[in-house]
């Protein structure tokens, strides 16, 4: 399995070497890679419909407890079938839709290691393995949305969507890492056991959010739904694969795995069916004012998604198995949605719904797939997607509380993605065919066949719904369900309300499509609310913080170092001092200090004035030879405080660069006094408080007890060990000889730097 | 005692930081070069002060009997020393050089690029 | 600074510091002394040579420029610490040390060469920079 999910990472590699034959005339011959993963998953089924759970796993980083671990049951199965299904398909699509384009060699690396870290996130078994994939799947979707790179919109929603989903990823990774800590262990399969403790637990209201967070963000749902109408900027087969089949679900995957560990709750429940049920409404009226049938096709995406996390909220048997089936049928008609939307693209240059007409003339295939797939998507009996819709009203109803509200929202939910699926799968192609339009002809079959292919599969789907029932749905939600009843997927239920609202749908969704004429009137009567759209908010915040950081930028980085020391130092100050006057008593014991000698104070003082001199001398001359007085009397000390190594480094250095300064000296510039007094002044106070500050800190270590362990252990072993006596060149040469030779590479380095300074002309500058 | 060696060291902090805030670019590596004793102060004086107890095992013992200086901070700042000798010829000599191209040792002169100068 | 004095003196201060900075560097590992100790008393007698007899003839003395001296200490101590490797596949920086102690030296050991290689260094790089200066002061 490490392998299968390995793949695409190791196929998007190879197109480096590869890339010339892939970008060719065989570019079709990597749709074998999804197709041979299609067929080792579809191999599965037998085995997980029987109710069996594989489990595979790779040790990573096991230091951490991360592991490669795999676990293929029903939920995974049903999404690892789709991605490498639809993964086939638009691979495919893709070798005849960018034929010819420059980067196509990219464009397929980036789908495939898309594809590798999709199932990945789908089999992961271990919450950070799940977490890095569930990154990759992020990062490849920042690359795809990308694509055009010179167009400047392409790169804006390519940001946007990195910026969301890369935030809903850190609130995974903090999920995660909480889950894990609280129970113990990063295996998802072994936390099932420990739901109840985990629930409740008093961090799991903010493990919850923080997972709500990361699959509303990953989902699209509102708030955080606006990066995926700009994501359609991305070439069609992204769109298809990414932004309605696979990615997105992602959210709804995560919330899926989690809703036997986490999801008992009334946190859980409530939550999911306000957001979800919001954000299907929210999207769903949008689609009205769109006049872009991916425009269209996008808000659709966004409401189905929030249809998923409402039936997820809903949480029974039945909202759950309705939700998966939902997701299929969902896969199955908004993929061939929008191959058929990048096929109208492709052949008329346009996607404006309002100068699409009539194509059935020229693109009859393509349009039998748009009126199936409006069929499937509107639940028309007998698909597929009749089976979805009913089970959505049936859990709707059967839910208990607040019946109405739940199921009038779900209806005209439905009714507007009835409506979404006929303006972009019918009207593109009937009514009168524009002369423009005239010579368009029917593009080669790797461009059609796949939206036929899922098409009918929706169909048939329809009239034996009982496979993909045992295949499928079943182990999916006997992952999902402690205990679960038996069911039976049928298209026929009997009369009741759900069949009722069934009709219902149909009726006024058909009377919508007549009426209801998508129009730029209308599109530009809604973007006046764009002020107050979610989307503009996070861009008015992020534009805030940029004006913001340049502010902040331009006022501490002026270019004067002064001022950067300055500030450092008074920030500094401002710390060290809280921290000293707060947290410290002040009082010294003087009876741990050592007695004053005479030799010894004469010596401080010396030092003192000669610092002092430094300082304030007018000469140069004279500031360096104070300097040296001040090495000197170092010398000194040391020799007084048991360190005759130091004194005589400290000598022979000094020496060196007093004769350095002066050899120097003549051709450095006189004394000028420069900087304003004021200045002068403020520096002075700034020093001396730094200063004080430092002393009340020595004095405040010194009251401290030594940790002489490492002292000692040098001292005790200098002879033993490394048969030497004078313990600080043993250090030097020996214990820490490594650091030693380092630090002669950077004498090396700063006597080379010196040669070359003054050796090597700075050529440009001397021929001017 | 080290009280004494104490208020030093927030001396030489204080006169490194008032010279390296300077406009002059000697004033600057005058102000290193006080900085760096200031540190080795700091350092030496962690390790605590010992009179006449150099960190040298005896000649007829293989172990310290009695008390001695610690070791490590003096090997610090031994390295410390030679190193900041690098670092200092160095700073010069680019002072030197600075001076050399632009004619000016005034640090606010150098805040432009090269098309400005 | 070229007086009668101070360039008789440094005919004979010269080789006594060397030998000086050669007998601190040996000690260095029983007694106060080491490479860098011994580096830096090496490059003051030197340079006080250069003040004395002029940089040219100084150079002379020496016939290498000084700079070549860095390679090669850093070769030497670089060898002396992984030399272990070598014998009996120690980790580096395991202390080797011959069996008898030699007379005036004492115990020669890996270390050795390593403070040798350090002492080397320091003069290469100390009368590199001075040299460097004083040639285009």
């Amino acid at each position: 399995m490490l392998i299968a999910v390995l793949l695409g990472f190791i196929f998007a590699i190879s197109i480096l070497v590869i890339g010339k034959f892939v970008k060719g005339k065989q570019s079709w011959l990597s749709t074998l890679i999804p197709l041979s993963l299609l067929a080792y998953f579809l191999s599965f089924i037998p085995q997980i419909s029987k109710g069996e759970i594989i489990q595979q796993t790779y040790s990573w980083i096991p230091s951490f407890n991360v592991e490669l671990s795999f676990q293929l049951d029903g939920l995974s199965l049903l999404f690892s079938l789709m991605i490498t299904g639809i993964g086939t398909l638009v691979f495919a699509y893709t070798s005849a839709y960018l034929k010819g384009h420059e980067f196509l060699d990219r464009f397929y690396a980036y789908l495939s290691m898309f594809m590798g870290a999709m199932l990945g996130l789908v089999l992961s078994d271990n919450l950070i393995s799940m977490f890095v994939f569930w990154e990759l799947t992020s990062i490849s979707s920042f690359y795809l949305i990308g694509f055009n790179n010179s167009s400047l919109a392409s790169r804006k929603s390519a940001l946007t969507a990195l910026g969301i989903t890369g935030m809903g990823g850190l609130l995974f990774l903090g999920g995660a890492v909480l889950l894990g800590e609280l129970a113990g262990t990063f295996q998802i399969s072994e936390m099932i056991g420990l739901a109840d403790e985990i629930t409740s637990s008093s961090s799991y209201v903010l493990i919850a959010v923080l997972f709500f967070g990361a699959a509303f963000s990953k989902s699209a749902q509102f708030p955080f739904h606006f990066w995926l109408p700009g994501a359609m900027k991305a070439p069609t087969p992204v769109s298809t694969y990414l932004h309605s089949a696979t990615m997105v679900k992602a959210g709804i995957f995560l919330l899926l795995r989690f809703t036997p560990i986490l999801g008992n709750t009334e946190l859980w429940h409530s939550t999911l069916i306000i957001v979800g049920g919001v954000t299907m409404l929210y999207a769903a009226i949008h689609i009205i004012f769109r006049t872009d049938l991916k425009g269209i096709l996008a808000y659709s995406t966004i409401s189905a998604l929030g249809i998923l996390v409402f039936l997820i909220g809903l949480g029974t048997q039945e909202a759950l198995i309705a939700c998966l089936v939902f997701i299929i049928v969902h896969a199955l008609y908004k993929a061939s949605l929008f191959l058929i939307t990048g096929i109208i693209d492709h052949e008329t240059g346009t996607r404006d719904i309002t100068q699409l007409a009539g194509l059935k003339k020229v693109l009859m295939p393509v349009a039998i797939a748009g009126f199936l797939a409006a069929l499937i998507s509107g639940g028309v009996p007998p698909t597929f997607g009749f089976i979805g819709k009913d089970l959505i009203y049936e859990a709707g109803l059967n839910w208990g509380s607040y019946t109405w509200i739940l199921v009038g929202g779900a209806l005209l939910t439905k009714i507007l993605l009835y409506y979404a699926g006929f303006v972009a799968g019918v009207k593109p192609f009937v009514g009168q065919l524009p002369t423009k339009f005239e010579n368009v002809h029917l593009p080669e079959k790797r461009l059609w066949i796949p939206p036929l292919v899922l098409v009918s599969l929706g169909v048939v789907l329809g009239f034996v719904p009982h496979l993909a029932e045992t295949a499928l749905i079943a182990p999916g939600i006997e992952v999902l369900m402690t205990s679960t009843e038996t069911f039976h997927l049928k298209l026929w239920h009997g009369f009741n309300t759900a069949l009722i609202l069934s009709v219902i749908t149909i009726a006024v969704g058909t009377l919508l499509y007549f009426v209801l004429i998508p129009s730029h009137k209308k599109e530009r009567f809604i973007e006046r609310f764009e002020v107050i759209s979610p989307k503009n908010i996070v861009l008015k915040i992020t534009e805030g913080f940029t004006v913001f950081s340049t502010l902040w930028t331009n006022f501490f980085q002026n270019g004067f170092l002064r001022h950067y020391v300055a500030t450092i130092i008074g920030f500094l100050s401002l710390v060290l001092g809280y921290i000293i006057f707060t947290n410290f008593d002040l009082s010294l014991d003087y009876s741990s200090f050592s007695d004053l000698t005479v030799y010894e104070v004469a010596i401080v003082l010396m030092m003192i004035t000669a610092i002092l001199f430094t300082v304030f001398s007018r000469s140069r001359l004279a500031a360096v030879a104070s300097m040296g007085i001040v090495g000197f009397a170092f010398c000194l000390l040391f020799l007084f405080y048991s360190a005759p190594d130091l004194a005589m480094t400290q000598f022979s250095v000094d020496t060196l660069t007093v004769i350095l300064f002066v050899l120097v000296l003549y051709r450095l510039p006189k004394y000028l006094k420069m900087s304003k007094n004021v200045l002068r002044i403020e520096h002075g106070v700034l020093s001396i408080i730094f200063g004080a500050l430092m002393t009340i800190l020595v004095l405040k270590v010194l009251q401290e007890p030594v940790n002489a362990e490492i002292t000692d252990y040098y001292a005790q072993n200098a002879y033993l060990l490394a048969k030497g006596k004078n313990v600080v060149n043993v250090i030097l040469v020996d214990f820490r000889g490594i650091d030693t030779l380092i630090e002669t590479c950077v004498l090396i380095v700063a006597a080379l730097g010196v040669f070359g300074l003054l050796k090597l002309r700075l050529k440009t500058r001397d021929k001017k | 005692m080290e009280i004494l060696l104490a208020i030093t060291t927030g001396i030489l902090y204080a006169a490194g930081i008032y010279m390296i805030l300077r406009r002059s670019m000697v004033k600057l590596i005058l102000g290193l070069i006080l900085l760096g004793n200031g540190v080795n102060l700091l350092i030496f004086l962690l390790g605590r002060i010992t009179k006449g107890k150099p960190p040298i095992i005896p000649e007829e013992t293989k172990v310290f009997e009695d008390l001695f200086a610690d070791p490590v901070p003096q090997a610090l700042i031994l390295t410390a020393i030679v190193i900041s000798f690098g670092l200092q010829s160095f700073a010069i000599i680019l002072v030197k050089r600075a001076y050399k191209v632009l004619k000016t040792d005034d640090l606010d002169q150098l805040n432009t690029t090269d098309e400005d100068s | 600074m070229k007086t009668i004095i101070l360039r008789t003196a440094s005919d004979f201060l010269l080789p006594v510091l060397l030998l000086f900075s050669v007998f601190i560097l040996l000690r260095g590992h029983y007694l106060p002394g080491g490479g860098f100790i011994g580096g830096l008393v090496a490059s003051i007698a030197f340079v006080l040579d250069a003040f004395a007899n002029g940089l040219e003839n100084t150079k002379k003395l020496l016939k290498l420029h000084p700079g070549f001296l860095m390679p090669f200490g850093l070769t030497l101590s670089v060898l002396a610490a992984i030399s272990p490797i070598f014998f009996g596949g120690q980790p580096i920086m395991t202390g080797l040390w011959a069996e008898d102690p030699i007379p005036v030296i004492g115990s020669i050991g890996s270390a050795l060469f390593f403070d040798i290689g350090v002492y080397l260094i320091v003069i290469g790089a100390s009368l590199t920079i001075i040299f460097t200066i004083s040639e285009s002061a």
